[in-house]
């Protein structure tokens, strides 16, 4: 077992390595100056190379790799060239509200997806199951920046009972302390009383949730039904079902937490998807996470900006994943010897 | 057993026998109703965007400045006009060229390169293979949104960059699929058959283990064509793909955006679109799968 997790965290590295180098060069080799994105179109020959001095960007390029390699490895991505931050600092503040609606949408997506499957799978060729998976298919058809949208217009607009995006209501002043405003909402309670705010953070959470999650619920819903379907044939089934037991029993004691298994990889690489795929959910809903701040730093071809939040986004996809896979292995013994 | 795995090419009565399999993969597929329904969407919107020009009742581009702007189902706009007074079924149905040429044209970049390169991998091992695995390993780990967001902003915000970035960043799956297919294959008897026979590594590896590997990639390809549609349509909601005005689904709802308080209908009916054409490629990549691969059914 220790073998196993060494020889997968040993492959960790590499993989990092390799994300780091493919940024690098994608960004360096790209066309547009820094330099003249800091100072504008009509700076002089001077001014620009002054700046590419200042940015290091003069020195030739293996020697620029190494000491980004050496800066990253310190968790130094450099200053933002759009607002002069510490691109670290802007990451650190956006990341806790990507990670707080990736992790409701995925509590949404699952309770939903897994109760969805299980009563498709028992009653398999009933109207449920095809009308449930009639819909877990028109979800995976659904582009999500559609469906926010449609929902924006549905729940904003006509029926004006969830807000369009933002947070928290400008209304209310308080500070965060986490920055997981579900959580400050919480803390705020307990010091003032005053549930204004966990209310505030909980109706803006909503709509975007749901937007993100669709897709997930879809998906987790399918793999549950086929994973339910499988397991309901096995022997172990039959015998516990000639023994007496209930048919709840049967389902939820037995079936279900063996038809889990590949639930919980699906959930896993679902998650680590969320992380990066915020990106179109955070635009439509204004939500202040990373997925919008790299999308605004790709437009204004913010290189030491992209090149952090890429390296940041997909080192935490690729530990997810890793942490899947041997969560799966502790789980699955089968996996290992394989 | 897979079907499938009987078709090689080779003599004729081979080919013959080749040809039927492939005829009863259809009669089982023509057996599927979802399947069925699926195909029949695609066909409606492929017609749609082949006789685009006869169809549409109005051009694409053609402004009615007259017309109070953003009109809500009046004939002879059956679907309304946009904020540019723009008749939205004639751009709906010119859009659906566009979006089947991408996700075609995507599917297409990551099948060929994605599929030669697991071939090429799988079948010779070796350094190619230890360099091809490790690159795509790179590519797996950026989720593949953020890699294509990042290939068509260096590429430069473009249809055709788009089609590529999708392409490019979609081809890992393909290239694993194929390798290991080509792996599993390339032990089988008939393969050692062959070579003992001094047919060369050229035919072998695209005449007789090729044809054999197909199954899964075809599944994947279909599947893969709804979700380029898709993919594209969320570049150009980005403003990474096609730029105004040309009438592409994703950039239609994009250009809404500033309205959906007082038209919902602009941005809602080309969404309605894209839904039903990858619901169509969907149902038609689930009931091939469960042709090809019988296996995996429920």
């Amino acid at each position: 077992m220790y073998r196993f997790i060494l020889k997968r965290l040993g492959l960790l590295i590499p993989t990092l390595l390799g994300v780091i180098t493919l940024v690098f060069f994608m960004l360096a080799l790209s066309p547009g100056e820094p330099a003249r994105v800091i100072l504008g179109e009509r700076a002089n020959k001077e001014a620009v190379e002054k700046m590419n001095a200042e940015l290091g960007l003069d020195k030739p390029m293996h020697v620029q790799y190494v000491i980004y390699l050496k800066k990253v490895v310190q968790l130094d991505f450099g200053k933002s060239i759009k607002t002069g931050q510490s691109v670290i600092d802007e990451i650190k503040a956006r990341f806790p509200a990507t990670i707080e609606l990736a992790i409701f949408s995925m509590i949404l997506a699952s309770v939903l997806g897994i109760f969805v499957g299980v009563i498709s799978a028992t009653k398999r060729y009933s109207f449920w199951d095809y009308a449930s998976m009639f819909g877990a298919l028109f979800g995976v058809s659904m582009p999500v920046f559609w469906l926010g949208l449609v929902l924006i217009i549905i729940f904003s607009v006509n029926l004006n009972l969830l807000p369009t995006g933002g947070r928290m209501d400008i209304r209310y002043y308080f500070t965060p302390i986490t920055n997981f405003y579900i959580l400050d909402g919480i803390i705020h309670i307990f010091k003032t009383g005053d549930p204004k705010v966990l209310g505030s953070a909980l109706t803006h959470l909503i709509l975007p949730a749901v937007t993100l999650g669709t897709i997930p619920l879809a998906i987790i819903a399918r793999i549950t039904r086929s994973s339910m379907l499988e397991v309901l044939k096995q022997d172990y089934i039959k015998t516990a079902r000639a023994t007496g037991m209930s048919e709840r029993k049967v389902i939820f004691k037995y079936a279900l937490r063996n038809a889990l298994l590949p639930v919980i990889t699906v959930i896993g690489l679902q998650f680590g998807m969320l992380l990066a795929g915020a990106i179109l959910t955070e635009t439509i809903f204004a939500w202040p996470g990373i997925g919008k701040w790299l999308y605004h730093a790709i437009e204004s071809r913010d290189f030491p900006a992209v090149q952090g939040g890429i390296i940041v986004i997909s080192t935490c996809f690729v530990v997810i994943n890793l942490f899947v896979d041997l969560l799966y292995s502790v789980i699955n013994p089968k996996i290992r010897t394989e | 057993m897979n079907p499938i795995k009987i078709f090689k090419a080779g003599n004729d009565a081979e080919s013959r026998a080749a040809e039927s399999i492939w005829y009863e993969n259809w009669l089982l597929l023509k057996k599927n109703r979802s399947a069925m329904f699926g195909l029949y969407i695609i066909i409606f919107f492929l017609f749609l965007a082949v006789f685009a020009s006869i169809v549409a009742p109005f051009d694409p581009y053609l402004q009615n400045i007259d017309l109070r702007k953003m009109t809500y189902f009046s004939w002879p706009y059956i679907l309304g006009t946009d904020d540019f007074g723009r008749d939205i079924l004639s751009r709906i149905i010119y859009g659906s060229r566009i979006s089947l040429v991408i996700g075609f044209f995507a599917v297409s970049i990551s099948l060929v390169f994605g599929s030669l390169i697991g071939l090429i991998s799988g079948f010779y091992g070796g350094w190619f293979d230890r360099i091809a695995m490790r690159v795509i390993d790179i590519m797996l780990a950026f989720p593949y949104i953020l890699l294509t967001i990042v290939i068509v902003a260096l590429l430069g915000p473009t249809l055709l960059n788009a089609m590529i970035a999708i392409g490019i960043a979609r081809l890992p799956q393909y290239t694993r699929i194929m390798r290991a297919s080509v792996l599993a294959e390339k032990e089988a008897e008939y393969v050692e058959a062959e070579r003992s026979l001094g047919v060369g590594n050229m035919e072998l590896m695209f005449m007789s283990i090729l044809p054999n590997c197909l199954a899964p990639i075809i599944v994947q390809a279909t599947l893969g064509v709804g979700s380029a549609i898709i993919e594209s349509a969320a570049l150009s909601f980005l403003g990474l793909g096609a730029q105004p005005p040309t009438p592409e689904w994703g950039l239609m709802i994009a250009s809404a955006r500033e309205f959906v308080s007082n038209a919902w209908w602009i941005v809602t009916f080309p969404g309605i679109a894209i839904v039903l054409v990858v619901l169509g490629f969907n149902l038609l990549g689930d009931g091939i799968r469960d042709v090809l691969d019988p296996r995996l059914k429920d």
